[in-house]
């Protein structure tokens, strides 16, 4: 039996020359003798153009598809050894749509299959809190509001709750950001990647979109049409060497600029800001901003110390107290999770071109800068293009052994 | 108006009303239980819509009282079993349709939802479809009951007929305002009352549309 209230690591995953065809023996398979192992604990990412086989093939590992050949097995046993409906309790499940049952209350919906396994009310109840506390949302605002009351990342959060409620060693997650806009994308991914951390599950992740692969997988399976398994890697090893024409094109002519996606801003020097809170002396904070060489604004925050904008010498003349709207809005934030390309392009939106990075409850931690991005990228891009000239000449074994 | 009437004659209008709230809800109870399986039955196999549907749309064609005259000579006068075949037969177009469109309203993503979580067919039946597919399931029986409250004054000609039996039993003999105006306002009332009834017991059922909120 699987853990409870400890979160339970993950399990490994392993598909064994899974075929999955639809029809007679001469139909056309979905799948195509899929044969990949994905480590306890990992994220591995299932991406390619539409009608490869990555839905498919998840939906094999919880039986909601079964495979026409081969197997598949969570930590050594084999999904076939027990009922489906068994099975499914024990795999975390995330979709799209999220898919909540609309007549239950938040509490409700998190706590499905817990009550589904008759675990004591009181058990349920505690792990129903854990549960929205681990995704953010206050047990006591959410537990007793229904589905329609919330917005579509509020959705998202509740939707991997419920999938984390009776603590599986596996999720399976179909496109589960697939319907926030770019933004709130980014926001949910990173605190997906956070939760993660905490959590340790085996994941099993499907998306259409390479950037989103990049970021999110520890491990990427790239499938083509018919379900063929194109290349298995991390994401540097497949942009350092795309296995063949086609990963080579599904990832993008622009590999080079994708490699930024492989960085975060955590892995930056991060620039101390001169913080302002709203009633402070302009002369004061003139002063201050003076004494440092490389910043030309002042960044003004609210009382949690979350982002208001940016202050330059220009509203800083004369004195008195700063106010409220005296900042420039739009400062761009990022997180510590966001990878480089996501920074560096809410960075270049913006006229001051500086990105304030925030944790979770987005209070200020430091700023980043354009310069500080390019600087990270030199090392990585410099390995690239040995690995470039490795697949173009004749260098092939230096090459691959500078992309270890 | 004649009140000394109305205060003679209580129990037999209160009997009148219970009889007519009694034909109502077996109506009901035994139109919704088949409806529910036809349903059920269409869901399963698509191809069955048609002909179900065409049975019970001519059923609903039927003019009443020809119904129970094709049924008196079978179950005899003053037949609860024929007036019920009658009442059931009207609810069952409304019924099946509103099953139909209440199990169509659930989301396939809830659907796939429920399945990859691991509930099997029948907790997914009665845990998630039938609860998503109330309010539109308790829309038509708001219709079929305040119907069914018409209908059943009709079988006042085959005897029976809830609070309409007072009019024709006492006017035949001789006219009676008071008991005609009882027999009207007692039958007319119960509409009224059953439909609000069930507006109420839809808000109840169902705190999670979110519609209700902008409308109340």
């Amino acid at each position: 039996m699987m853990g409870v209230m400890q979160d339970a690591a993950g399990a490994v995953v392993a598909f064994e020359h899974v075929t999955k065809r639809y029809g007679g023996p001469d139909a056309p398979s979905a799948v195509t003798d899929l044969t990949l192992t994905i480590p306890a604990g990992e994220i591995c990412v299932l991406v390619g153009p539409s009608g490869c086989g990555k839905t498919t093939s998840m939906k094999m590992v919880n039986r909601l598809i079964e495979p026409t050949s081969g197997r598949i097995t969570i930590g050594g046993d084999d999904v076939m050894s027990l009922p489906a409906v068994e099975l499914r309790r024990r795999i975390g499940y995330v979709i799209q749509q999220v898919g909540l049952f609309p007549h239950l209350t938040i509490g409700d919906n998190v706590s499905v299959v817990p009550r589904l396994l008759r675990w004591k009310p009181n058990r349920v109840r505690e792990r129903t809190e854990e549960l929205l506390e681990l995704v953010g949302l206050e047990p006591g605002d959410y537990r007793s509001r229904y589905p329609y009351e919330l917005s579509g990342g509020e959705r998202q959060r509740v939707g991997v709750a419920r999938a984390l409620a009776a603590d599986p060693p596996v999720m399976l997650m179909d496109e589960p950001f697939g319907a926030v806009d770019p933004i709130r994308r980014e926001r949910l991914q990173n605190e997906f990647l956070r939760l993660q951390e905490q959590v340790r599950k085996t994941i099993i992740f499907v998306t259409h979109d390479v950037d989103e692969a990049i970021k999110m997988g520890d491990r990427i399976a790239i499938l083509q049409r018919g379900g063929i398994l194109a290349q298995y890697d991390t994401p540097s090893a497949i942009l350092a060497n795309p296995a063949s024409e086609f990963v080579e094109r599904f990832v993008g002519a622009d590999r080079g600029l994708k490699r930024l996606s492989l960085a975060r801003v955590r892995d930056l020097e991060h620039i101390e800001p001169v913080v302002v809170h709203a009633g402070e002396d302009r002369a004061e904070v003139r002063k201050r901003l003076d004494r440092v060489d490389d910043l030309a604004y002042a960044l003004l925050v609210d009382e949690a110390g979350r982002p208001l904008g940016w202050i330059d010498q220009h509203d800083l003349r004369g004195s008195g107290p700063i106010d409220h709207g005296a900042a420039t809005p739009g400062a761009p934030t990022v997180e510590p999770e966001s990878t480089l390309r996501d920074a560096l392009s809410a960075m270049l939106s913006s006229s001051v071109q500086l990105g304030v990075v925030v944790d979770g409850r987005d209070r200020v931690v430091g700023l980043v800068s354009v310069d500080a991005i390019s600087e990270a990228l030199r090392a990585p891009v410099r390995a690239a293009d040995g690995q470039l000239h490795a697949v173009d000449g004749a260098a092939r074994a230096a090459g691959e052994t500078a992309a270890g | 108006m004649d009140l000394a009437w109305l205060g003679r004659n209580v129990d037999e209008l209160a009997l009148r009303t219970l009889d007519h709230v009694v034909m109502t809800v077996l109506a009901i109870g035994i139109g919704s239980a088949i409806s529910f399986g036809l349903a059920l039955l269409i869901r399963r196999r698509r191809s069955l819509q048609g002909p179900i549907m065409a049975v019970s749309g001519t059923l609903y064609a039927i003019p009443s009282l020809a119904l129970f005259a094709i049924l008196i000579p079978f179950t005899g006068p003053q037949s609860l079993l024929a007036a019920e075949i009658a009442l059931v037969s009207y609810t069952i177009l409304i019924l099946v349709r509103n099953f139909l469109a209440g199990f169509d309203g659930v989301s396939p993503d809830v659907l796939e939802a429920a399945a990859g979580m691991g509930l099997s067919p029948s907790q997914r039946l009665w845990k998630v479809e039938l609860p998503i597919a109330l309010p539109i399931i308790v829309a038509g029986m708001r219709i079929a009951t305040v119907t069914v409250i018409g209908l059943v004054t009709v079988t006042a000609l085959i005897g029976l007929g809830g609070l309409v039996y007072v009019i024709i039993e006492l006017v035949y003999r001789r006219f009676n305002l008071t008991a005609t105006l009882a027999g009207t306002v007692g039958a007319i009332l119960l509409a009224v009352l059953a439909d609000r009834a069930f507006v109420l017991l839809q808000r109840a059922l169902t705190p999670w549309v979110a519609t209700r909120r902008t409308a109340t």
